[in-house]
């Protein structure tokens, strides 16, 4: 039994082991809480407002919302600009050729962003854009140098400006100065950027809410099981020497 | 005689149904001392029937369409009702059947269950082992995410390998000069009807040879050796209802990993599905870095520890392709007196504890990028992998065994 008992540990533990990740960039810890329904409303706001017009959410419809506390006529009101039905999906206009001229890149749909790139990176690459005249859109970003996204919330965040540091041989940017700022403070901004990219991992798996609560239920049920079947394999082993 | 009875006998005058519960369960006779590593042949059923439902069930939402298919997969991850849990079901099913695979080969390697008379039985499960292997890289296709589209043009590679016809070969394997909406149709065709009925088919004849000369035991010896008046062994009882009560508890447990699993961390950190999937496949797009699934890493690592020859990956498609010929050999490469571990002689233990550590050595290099320092860990690992077999003919019959005993100890 112990060896069974260390047998399982090692199984569960051994995918815990650290995946090699090729980025080296520093990124800020996310502010996630999917039990945090206000926060999530105010990132489906910030979503719609902010990123919805470039980018689609193709596999998402807007009905969904009401998982996050929205009845359908708040859906309606608030976050449906052009006609939409609730019962669609976040598309946008922009064509994917349009995209292309005007950015160099097809602004990418942002339905499993949040599964493919990580909170982590959204939230630093989000806060990470810097003033750089080099760059057409006139913006580039710490975490995704040389990025074809301009910085959509500037007026809320303001300009920031890199501040470099000798490391070896190159310059490396060491922190980000705001140099004018924007209608918000840094830390509001923060929050706010927080709060689009809590939405962004619940828009990621709108179920993955459901998923633990009934995960909770099926091992309780197992474990249940698990007690019954034991003592019936018992009762029909004692004869068994 | 009651009206079931006069059923059953309707039946059994037509077709040997009584007989047949009788020969695989109810008087199939089992040693009685199985232990924990017994588990998980019933288990690997259980997931394959996993498998099957739950493939069903997203074959009926999904798109074999490459403008279609990552957005089916997503469809079904919001709209479909339980579609999310049928995902994950079969994206966790697809991996735990790998681990209980590998506990299943390697509980034979510590018991001899490949020795006379069980050849067939190691050769039928190294054939499933391979039709999984392949069942598991036709459906990582099917998201068509970036690392299935570029997980799939890699090992597609490995037959343009093959020198004069490998270009060609592998232009007839995809449908096409890369991967596409062809390979994919095909891939699904393959993954949902070819590879399943050659995976079930494999799974009878593994379990027809297994009832012929019955199962093996931790002690590796023949229970059919001390028998009663009646001709039942000894040591044996019947498989329903001690084993299938027994097994229940297992697959219980099982179950409650299973569900951790499909629950609360489906990524499994990146191991059973991967962020990059998540990524629509660009045919434009190569990622940085590209690691098969973590099942096949062993033998990717195989594959890139073999240097280029005469400006020819080949020498590595074929040392990766031995990896698993060898096993095949097993059951005659083993020239041990005693078939169990328990009676074997430190040399085998010693060789079998390197190849463990050489595999998931093996495994876990694979994961990585390739670094000089990595490529020659995994050139020694891969010598010890091909040592284990090469050398066993020698290091089996040189070792100091301990004598059986007459009957199993428990």
């Amino acid at each position: 039994m112990k060896r069974l008992k260390n047998f399982l540990f090692l199984l569960a533990a051994a995918p815990v082991v650290a995946f090699a990740s090729g980025a080296s960039v520093h990124l800020d810890k996310a502010p996630v809480n999917l039990a945090d329904q206000d926060s999530l409303q105010r990132g489906a706001r910030m979503f719609v407002n902010y990123c919805l017009n470039c980018h689609s959410a193709g596999s998402m419809r807007y009905s969904r919302l009401q998982d996050l506390g929205l009845t359908e006529d708040q859906i309606k009101e608030n976050l449906l600009f052009a006609g939409e039905k609730p019962g669609e999906t976040m598309t946008v206009g922009m064509t994917k050729a349009d995209g292309k001229a005007w950015f160099g890149a097809t602004p990418p749909d942002l339905s499993v962003i949040a599964r493919s790139r990580g909170a982590d990176w959204l939230y630093t690459y989000l806060r990470g854009f810097y003033r750089d005249d080099t760059r057409a859109t006139g913006w580039n970003n710490t975490v995704f140098d040389k990025v074809g996204m301009p910085h959509v919330m500037w007026n809320l965040q303001g300009e920031m400006v890199p501040r470099y540091k000798k490391e070896g041989e190159h310059e490396v940017i060491d922190r980000l100065e705001l140099a004018k700022p924007g209608s918000v403070t840094l830390a509001e901004y923060d929050a706010m950027v927080g709060d689009l990219v809590n939405y962004l991992v619940w828009m990621g798996e709108p179920a993955q809410v459901q998923r633990k609560q009934l995960g909770v239920i099926v091992l309780i049920f197992l474990a249940v099981f698990f007690v019954v079947a034991y003592y019936l394999k018992k009762e029909f082993w004692k004869d068994i020497h | 005689m009651s009206a079931l009875q006069k059923v059953m006998g309707w039946v059994d005058d037509r077709f040997p149904l009584t007989a047949t519960y009788k020969a695989h369960l109810s008087e199939y006779y089992a040693p009685k001392n199985f232990n924990f590593w017994y588990f998980f042949g019933s288990l690997a059923l259980l997931v394959l029937v996993i498998q099957i439902v739950t493939g069903i069930f997203l074959t009926m939402n999904y798109k074999p369409d490459a403008e279609l298919a990552f957005t089916s997969v997503e469809y079904i991850m919001r709209d479909v009702d339980w579609g999310w849990l049928i995902r994950y079901m079969h994206s966790t099913g697809a991996s735990m059947f790998f681990v209980v695979v590998y506990l299943h080969m390697f509980r034979g390697l510590m018991y001899g269950s490949y020795r006379k008379p069980r050849e067939l039985i190691w050769i039928f499960g190294v054939l499933i082992y391979l039709a999984l292997m392949a069942e598991a890289f036709l459906g990582y296709l099917l998201p068509w995410g970036q690392m299935s589209y570029w997980g799939a043009q890699v090992i597609v590679n490995l037959f343009a390998a093959v020198p004069f016809i490998g270009e060609d070969l592998s232009i007839w394997i995809r449908g096409d000069y890369v991967i596409s909406d062809a390979t994919l149709n095909r891939f699904f065709a393959f993954h949902v009807i070819a590879l399943p009925l050659v995976l079930i088919a494999l799974v009878a004849v593994h379990l027809v040879a297994l009832h012929e000369v019955g199962s093996n035991n931790p002690d590796g010896v023949e229970i059919k050796k001390h028998k009663d008046a009646n001709g039942i062994p000894l040591d044996g009882i019947p498989f329903h209802p001690y084993y299938t009560v027994k097994d229940i508890v297992g697959v219980i447990v099982f179950l409650m990993v299973f569900s951790a699993i499909v629950f609360f961390a489906p990524e499994m950190g990146g191991y059973f599905l991967e962020a990059n999937n998540f990524v629509p496949a660009d045919s434009l797009k190569t990622p940085a870095h590209i690691a098969p699934l973590w099942y096949f890493t062993p033998f990717y690592a195989i594959l890139r520890a073999v240097p280029p020859m005469f400006g020819s990956q080949f020498p590595g498609v074929v040392a990766m392709g031995l990896s698993i010929v060898v096993l095949f050999f097993v059951p005659w490469l083993d020239r041990s007196k005693v078939k169990s571990i328990r009676y074997r002689g430190p040399i085998y233990k010693i060789m079998l504890a390197l190849f463990l550590v050489s595999f998931i050595g093996l495994g876990y290099l694979g994961l990585l990028p390739s670094t000089p320092v990595a490529t020659i860990f995994a050139q020694v690992f891969s010598v010890i992998y091909f040592l284990f077999f090469l050398l066993m003919p020698w290091y089996t019959s040189i070792d100091k065994t301990k004598p059986e005993p007459e009957r199993v100890t428990g």
